[in-house]
């Protein structure tokens, strides 16, 4: 099972060029990967360890924004920056994640919200380095006066680094690390009885789903080449939450399930003009009704129900 | 009490008053159905909206803002009913994101069947200012103050003295005993969320002459409520006006002894402050969940 889902997906990212007819289609795909990059990341936190964050597009954005300020400013080269970004947000998310992870459900929630929204004010007001509400242009990814450009390169790009981190997702939850994470989901008095840190276990996955947030944020940013405390505010965090339940937690498919389909539903909704948002939210809230446990789950009850009937 | 000091308090337990409305709203449907409602802050501007739609029909007043607030709670017994209780068994947090698709839907409709545009509601009685030892109070200020208290009032006595009232309260506590008690659960989620739009759009009324109100006034003003809800520990009555209050005070001196751009952090940052040290909030629970 483990290896033909990892499979499918290679296929889907080396067949689904096939499938895209213009640039903007490219566009779009880029943007569903590195979206499913967070989403992944989030996943373990919220799927797998069971604890709550409102405020990952914080993590997002610092890591764009630390990225470019470093690139643009200071004059780094990018192939450093967006290391150092997402190696200083890890850092950030290890040292706030320490107080903050001994709270649970909607303190965690609260709390994680309020660091995400101090982000994203400090990031709105601090115009002199950020650029303020009108946001800042990034310089593209470059080495040795190569850059990274054109639709083609930043969807392989980005292709081969979704697999692989999904990859790297699947076997941490197979790790002992990954089994501990979900016994604490379970029960945490009952893990602490079994001698699982739960606070230290809590803390990898908070930490780990932040940088993948930071560098999905970096790669975002050089890729569109501009970048604004929107992406870093509190209603992209509520989108990132949103992407891991609809595509179904603890399913890391479900989460590339989920960003694909919530990154593909407003610009196929655009059609509908004024009606976009009242068809967006009443298509989250009938899937959310009817799907309850998220599309990926609820897809592979049914298979499996076929499949029995089918024998 | 130096009159700066008095003019930053007033326009603190003005905004902080708000916010205790609809943290109200909050905790009332999380007690009923352990779900944070996203969507609080949506009925917040439908009240807003809806008030100054009738009032630009010709509507007078008060007559709008009773259809106003009834039509805020018929979207709340809409969203119980036809989007909460078909999703009954499903895990929480897809309860929550059911709300947050409510709100994204609400928001759209406001743009749709209103429009995109700020718009003031009059004062209810005038603009003149009122002087109170140096500082200057805005007449609107004493409706939200004076409308506030009166609902505090109105809810303590619903939750201690009327059978529905206690039927929610003991739903709150223990949902099966309640059942066990012949107390209608499904009624007692109605009335809830109906209760609460009710309340977020009477706060929706209130603020719109001070901060106008717009298609998305809502997302911020429910983040706020939420963060009183939580500050005064969620599910508690009185937790949840204090917190409004406590947090509305803390932006307004934030604001002006500190920075404006800066007093959302302020705000913020005193809330995850209470959340280090009193992890149950103000007057919540010592317990931080609930078993």
């Amino acid at each position: 099972m483990r290896g033909r889902g990892l499979a499918l997906l290679a296929l889907a990212v080396l067949a689904l060029p096939l499938a895209l007819p213009n640039k903007y289609a490219y566009e779009v795909a880029i943007l569903i990967g590195l979206n499913a990059l967070v989403c992944v990341g989030l996943n373990l936190l919220i799927g797998y360890a069971g604890q709550i964050s409102l405020g990952h597009a914080g993590f997002f954005g610092l890591g764009a924004y630390g990225s470019a300020i470093l690139a643009a400013r200071y004059g780094w080269p990018t192939p450093l920056s967006l290391p150092a970004a997402v190696a200083g947000v890890a850092l950030l998310a290890w040292l706030v994640g320490r107080p903050v992870l001994r709270l649970r459900g909607h303190h965690l929630a609260m709390a994680t919200l309020g660091l995400g929204v101090i982000v994203s004010i400090v990031i709105a007001t601090e115009d002199r380095v950020t650029g303020g509400p009108d946001g800042m242009s990034v310089p593209p990814l470059a080495a040795f006066g190569v850059a990274l450009a054109g639709e083609t390169a930043w969807y392989w790009a980005v292709g081969a680094l979704l697999v692989g981190t999904v990859w790297l997702a699947r076997n941490f939850i197979d790790s002992p690390r990954g089994r501990a994470l979900r016994a604490l989901h379970g029960s945490e008095i009952a893990a602490e009885m079994v001698g699982i840190d739960s606070a230290r276990h809590k803390l990898d996955a908070f930490v780990l789903s932040a940088a993948l947030a930071a560098l999905a944020g970096g790669l975002t940013a050089h890729y569109s080449g501009f970048i604004t405390p929107a992406r870093a505010a509190f209603l992209h965090s509520i989108e990132l939450v949103t992407m891991v339940v609809f595509g179904g937690m603890a399913s890391t498919f479900g989460a590339v399930v989920g960003a694909a389909a919530l990154t593909l539903l407003p610009q196929i909704l655009t059609a509908l003009k004024e009606y976009e948002m009242v068809v967006f939210g009443a298509v989250l809230m009938l899937t959310m009704i009817f799907m309850p446990r998220g599309l990926v789950p609820t897809l592979e009850k049914a298979l499996a129900a076929a499949n029995r009937r089918a024998v | 009490m130096s009159a700066q000091f008095l003019q930053y308090l007033f326009a603190g337990l003005t905004i902080g008053a708000i916010y205790a409305l609809v943290a109200l709203g909050f905790a009332i449907i999380y007690n009923a159905s352990q779900v944070i409602n996203f969507a609080q802050g949506e009925f917040v501007m439908a009240g807003g909206m809806a008030t100054v739609w009738l009032a630009n029909a010709g509507w007078p007043l008060p007559v709008a803002i009773g259809a106003a607030v009834a039509l805020a709670a018929l979207l709340g017994l809409a969203l119980e009913k036809f989007a909460v209780e078909p999703a009954r068994g499903a895990p929480v947090v897809t309860l929550i994101i059911i709300t947050i698709g409510a709100s994204i839907l609400l928001r759209g409709l406001a743009m749709l069947v209103w429009d995109k545009n700020v718009h003031a509601l009059p004062a209810f009685s005038g603009d003149a200012p009122i002087r109170i030892g140096g500082a200057t109070v805005l007449p609107q200020s004493l409706w939200v103050l004076g409308a506030t208290l009166v609902i505090v009032v109105l809810l303590a006595a619903f939750f201690n003295r009327t059978l529905l009232g206690k039927a929610l309260l003991a739903t709150s506590h223990n949902r099966l005993a309640a059942q066990l008690c012949g107390i209608s659960v499904r009624r007692v989620l109605l009335v809830a969320f109906g209760l609460s739009a009710a309340l977020g759009a009477v706060a929706g009324i209130l603020v719109a002459p001070i901060t106008f109100t717009t298609w998305d006034v809502g997302v911020m003003l429910g983040l706020k409520g939420f963060a009183a809800a939580i500050l005064g520990g969620m599910g508690s009555g009185a937790g949840a006006v204090l917190g409004g209050l406590v947090l509305g005070i803390a932006e307004a001196m934030g604001a002006g002894y500190v920075s404006s751009a800066y007093k959302d952090v302020i705000a913020f940052l005193v809330i995850l402050g209470v959340l280090m040290f009193l992890p149950g909030g103000l007057l919540g629970a010592r317990a931080s969940e609930r078993v």
